[in-house]
């Protein structure tokens, strides 16, 4: 019969970031394991608190399936001999496998039949097997760093202090180290003393209840912010909604119990963001805001127990926060009194990175490429994107960033408003940053945006021009963000701008600096990296592969018109010529593909279909010529399908390959003529 | 429970669970881990438990003696139990309730926090621990000192008894604990806090302490190279007390800042070096278990 099997490592506090990640690992891992011990089962769940994983595999059969050896004999040809009797090669090969030469299958393998011995394999027992098989899904856990403890040399992300497992009401024996499996498991830390016996599946999740565990991360998450939002309610405010910061409370405690904490509203001073991130990133609090969305003097926390000694809690809290934001009330007022410009000379004593000088070359670098792609692109003036280059990286001087990392930018902005800059300086500073995230606002300010595409390209060419590159999982500088920053916005801002030269020019700011890669190399690899960005972001908008491939093969400087031509072909997929259009394209292309010359000389020209295509050809080009200049991208291929009628003619009428070298010179000339209108747009061959 | 019955209470609890109670070591250092009772003791097979009180030197946090949470000198209370044993976080929870602490009351928390000392090329996985959203305590398993791994690995506890105590007294400055009846951490501090703050930011002699440094450095290799472990040990606490020093005085730019730091490192690579080498020559004395001892014996063979 088959029998729910439940397992429970019980670990020491897990990092909260850890756990989402693990525990579909563990799901994942146990069903690949089971699949591969041909072992079927039920629905496979699993669940996790700081203190515990745990994994519940419903139904696994009784014993696992039975499986089949193929062994493959000698070639039938020489397995008998010429009476159609067993020869000895065939006989040999039956006793070497132990069965009986008539039991022996015949079987044809690439044309050729062979003799087959198949032994069956009786399934084992589910009960074991799930030993050695959960210990292995145990240690193919991995984690982002994991450690070991004591004299043991099992690896994982904090010390294993028990396990539990069973199988119906049987244990499964095992061990980690010095921990024996068993079944009994503990409840919450400090609401439950001792182990705790588990007679059968259903009693464990009676038990953890009883003992202050919500196992399942659904029902806590939902317990928390339904509390946080009640909690926030009852003292005429609403929480912030902020789902990172939910996942994350939701792996700090086992047994969630929200409250409310004041502080005194002499602190609203300070700007909301230090508020908030002090409150978020130091003590995993709730945010609470009034109807108009400005901020409560107060928070809500989230409690791991009862509401047991609450108010001792609350008051402890309310402490530290006060004196965190007592700090903070001190860095913004220390660093009120400078302005951003003196903050600025000390850009001088900070590395950008070892290799790429100080923040202030940084600062100096900007300055130039915001100007370059301000001409370019036409925005922003030229005063104010040099003051704002100057300035965006002072306030990583301010004792409030140094503090609150997260703060950059944001602060910026704040200081150089106090600093009586400019609106549209403080608003660069402060957009230079964007995209700071997957799903972050784009710059909006035409100094932020230039000022954004200028730091993005001076970032990404810096890291490589040094050969720092992502691979894989590892991006520490962010590259792969950034870059698609950059793509987002040039589409987002329809902005007409040719990368190629926005690249060499962003190398030309390092010129001072001992690169390992020539121009040539960091350019080409740049774009190339870029184009990657570009092709997902594409994709992700509905454009097909070979559209795709089509519309990037030409060199796509400029990725708005990119995006524009490739959005164009695609629609014109659906058109009611395209067909006719790929039959030009095709008959113009095949036969013109290594002829290079459009060299057509019109003396030589005999039938009325090809005098009739060599005088369109002029006006079709300019025309042609004006409309891709407009990225009045329809309307040529709309032109070159139109062609259709003309080019059949020409086809029906005349042959192309003839022995008059220069009749064929001249056709082959307008066939190429044609065959490169169509290649200043795309790569037709592409299309599928 | 005033300052001085805190600490007591802390020897008196690991005391009891067969610590040695051991005196701050003498020289300037900037945490509990470089007693070389942690960081020397940390290293190679032979097992070890300590509590201390350390006096913990930050140049760049003085304020003058202004802010109420910032010294530039304070105290660690500091435990090494090596090989962490199993129940090595109740053991903790109950120091606390020594201390009137009851866990069922609080909000006590185990918050991730990977602990690491670039100049010392040490580095551990741990907690933060938090009271009622207060960090209270630092809890690391090292895994790394001097650039060796940690066999067996230690569990270390470091109290910040300030904060304790602040929590205890309910106090909102560190200055306002009470020491003992009618004496405050003030009386005892404040003042050297001020001169202190002076001395690091303004007073300290750059050329000096540079020229320090130096020797300090040459010293340790010195003496390293003749294999007499703790005094080479004695001019790395220096040199990176020197360091902290020229920091907080603003005297290391940013590229240099990576120099001085792998030079430390360096010294602590070397002394942590010389000291495995000098525990094997003694044979581990401090193995006391017959059958531990031929257990590692078999393994290092196997190695």
């Amino acid at each position: 019969m088959a029998q729910d099997l439940l397992l429970e490592i019980g670990v020491e506090e897990m990092p909260s970031a850890y756990m989402p990640r693990v525990l579909k690992d563990l799901k994942d891992l146990a069903q690949k394991n089971l699949a591969e011990a041909r072992l079927s089962c039920g629905e496979v769940l699993t669940w996790g608190t700081p203190r515990r994983l745990c994994l519940w595999v419903k139904e696994i059969s009784e014993e696992q399936e039975d499986s089949f050896l193929e062994n493959r004999g000698p070639k039938k040809s020489i397995a008998f001999d010429a009476n159609g009797n067993p020869s000895k090669a065939g006989l040999g090969f039956a006793r070497s496998q132990g069965v009986d030469f008539r039991e022996l299958q015949i079987r044809e393998v690439g044309g050729v039949e062979y003799l087959f011995a198949i032994k069956k394999e009786k399934g084992q027992a589910a009960e074991q097997i799930l030993p050695g098989l959960l210990l292995k899904v145990i240690h193919s856990l991995s984690f982002p760093k994991s450690m070991t403890w004591s004299y043991y040399q099992t690896r994982f992300a904090r010390p294993i202090r028990w396990l539990l497992a069973i199988l119906g009401d049987k244990n499964l024996e095992f061990n980690i180290e010095n921990i024996k499996s068993a079944n009994y498991t503990y409840g919450h830390r400090f609401l439950s003393t001792g182990a705790l016996p588990v007679a059968s599946i259903d009693d464990y999740f009676r038990i953890l209840r009883e003992h202050y565990v919500i196992l399942d991360q659904a029902e806590r998450k939902k317990m928390i912010w339904q509390q946080v939002q009640e909690v926030a309610g009852e003292a005429g405010g609403k929480a912030m909604d902020n789902e990172e910061l939910l996942e994350e409370v939701v792996f700090l405690v086992e047994f969630p119990t929200a409250f409310y904490g004041e502080f005194s509203p002499s602190y609203l001073d300070v700007p909301p963001e230090v508020l908030t991130t002090s409150m978020i990133e130091h003590q995993r609090y709730f945010p609470v805001y009034n109807n108009e969305g400005r901020l409560l003097p107060g928070f809500v926390g989230v409690r791991n127990g009862t509401d047991y000694c609450l108010d001792l809690v609350r008051a402890g809290n309310e402490r530290v926060l006060k004196a965190r934001l007592e700090d903070a009330l001190f860095f913004w007022k220390e660093d009120s009194r400078k302005s951003l410009e003196e903050m600025s000379t000390k850009l001088k004593d900070v590395l950008f990175h070892e290799r790429l000088g100080t923040l202030a070359d940084k600062a100096l670098r900007l300055q130039k490429l915001a100007l370059f792609i301000g001409q370019e692109t036409g925005l922003g003036q030229p005063e104010e994107l040099q003051r704002s280059a100057l300035l965006c990286k002072a306030d990583l001087m301010s004792s409030m960033v140094y503090e609150f990392p997260e703060l950059q930018g944001i602060m910026g902005r704040y200081y150089a408003a106090g600093s009586a800059e400019e609106l549209e300086v403080a608003e660069a500073i402060f957009e230079h940053y964007l995209p700071r995230f997957a799903g972050d606002k784009l710059p909006s300010s035409a100094g932020g945006i230039v000022l954004s595409l200028a730091e993005k390209a001076d970032n990404l060419m810096g890291f490589f021009s040094i050969g720092i590159k992502p691979s894989g999982s590892q991006d520490p500088y962010a590259l792969r963000r950034q870059a698609l920053g950059l793509v987002n916005i040039i589409l987002d801002k329809k902005l007409s701008i040719d990368l190629k030269l926005v690249f060499e020019q962003a190398y030309l700011g390092y010129k001072d600096i001992d690169l390992e890669k020539s121009r040539e190399v960091s350019v080409k690899e740049l774009l190339d990296f870029v184009y990657q960005r570009m092709r997902g972001v594409l994709l992700d908008s509905g454009i097909s592969y070979d559209v795709l491939d089509a519309a990037l093969s030409r060199p796509p400087f400029d990725l708005f018109e990119t995006y524009n031509r490739a959005f164009k072909l695609q629609e014109f997929k659906k058109s009611p010529v395209f067909e006719d259009f790929m039959v030009v394209y095709n008959r113009v292309h095949n036969l013109s593909r290594k002829w290079e010359s459009e060299e057509i000389d019109p003396d030589v020209l005999l039938d009325e279909s090809e005098k009739n295509l060599y005088r369109k050809l002029p006006g079709l080009q300019q025309e042609i010529k004006t409309s891709l200049k407009a990225q009045d991208y329809t309307r040529a291929l709309e032109l070159l399908a139109a062609l259709r009628a003309d080019v059949d003619q020409f086809f029906t009428a005349v042959m192309v390959m003839v022995e008059d070298e220069k009749l064929k010179a001249a056709r082959l000339g307008i066939l190429k003529s044609i065959a490169n209108l169509f290649n200043s747009m795309a790569d037709f061959s592409k299309i599928v | 429970m005033n300052f001085q019955e805190l600490i007591l209470r802390l020897h008196n609890f690991w005391g009891q669970q067969a610590c040695i109670i051991q005196q701050p070591y003498d020289v300037e250092k900037g945490a509990g881990t470089m007693n070389p009772a942690t960081f020397l003791r940390a290293l190679g097979p032979e097992p070890w438990k300590v509590a201390y009180v350390e006096p913990s030197r930050r140049p760049t946090d003085g304020r003058y003696g202004e802010n109420p949470n910032r010294l530039q000198h304070y105290y660690q209370y500091q435990v090494i139990l090596k090989p962490s044993p199993d129940n090595v976080i109740d053991l903790y929870l109950a120091s606390l309730r020594d201390l009137g602490i009851e866990p069922e009351k609080h909000d006590i928390r185990l918050v991730e926090d990977n602990w690491e000392s670039p100049t010392l090329g040490a580095w551990g996985l741990g907690w933060e621990i938090w009271l009622d959203g207060m960090e209270i305590t630092q809890f690391t398993y090292f895994q790394q000192c001097g650039g060796f791994d940690c066999l067996p690995v230690s569990a270390e506890i470091t109290y910040g008894i300030e904060r304790i105590a602040m929590y205890i007294q309910n106090k909102e400055s560190v200055f306002d604990i009470e020491w003992v009846d009618g004496i405050s951490y003030a009386d005892v501090h404040h003042q050297a806090e001020v001169d202190y703050s002076h001395y690091n930011f303004e007073a300290a002699d750059v050329g000096a302490l540079t020229s320090m440094f130096n020797i300090c450095e040459e010293e340790a290799i010195r003496v390293a190279e003749r294999q007499l472990v703790q005094p080479a040990y004695d001019y790395v606490l220096k040199c990176s007390h020197l360091f902290n020093l020229l920091d907080a005085r603003g005297a290391i730019s940013v590229t240099e800042r990576t120099a001085y730091i792998g030079r430390v490192r360096n010294l602590a690579r070397m002394v942590a070096r010389e000291y495995l080498e000098q525990r094997k020559r003694l044979n581990y004395p401090l193995l006391k278990d017959e059958n531990l001892r031929k257990q590692l014996i078999i393994e290092e063979e196997v190695l």
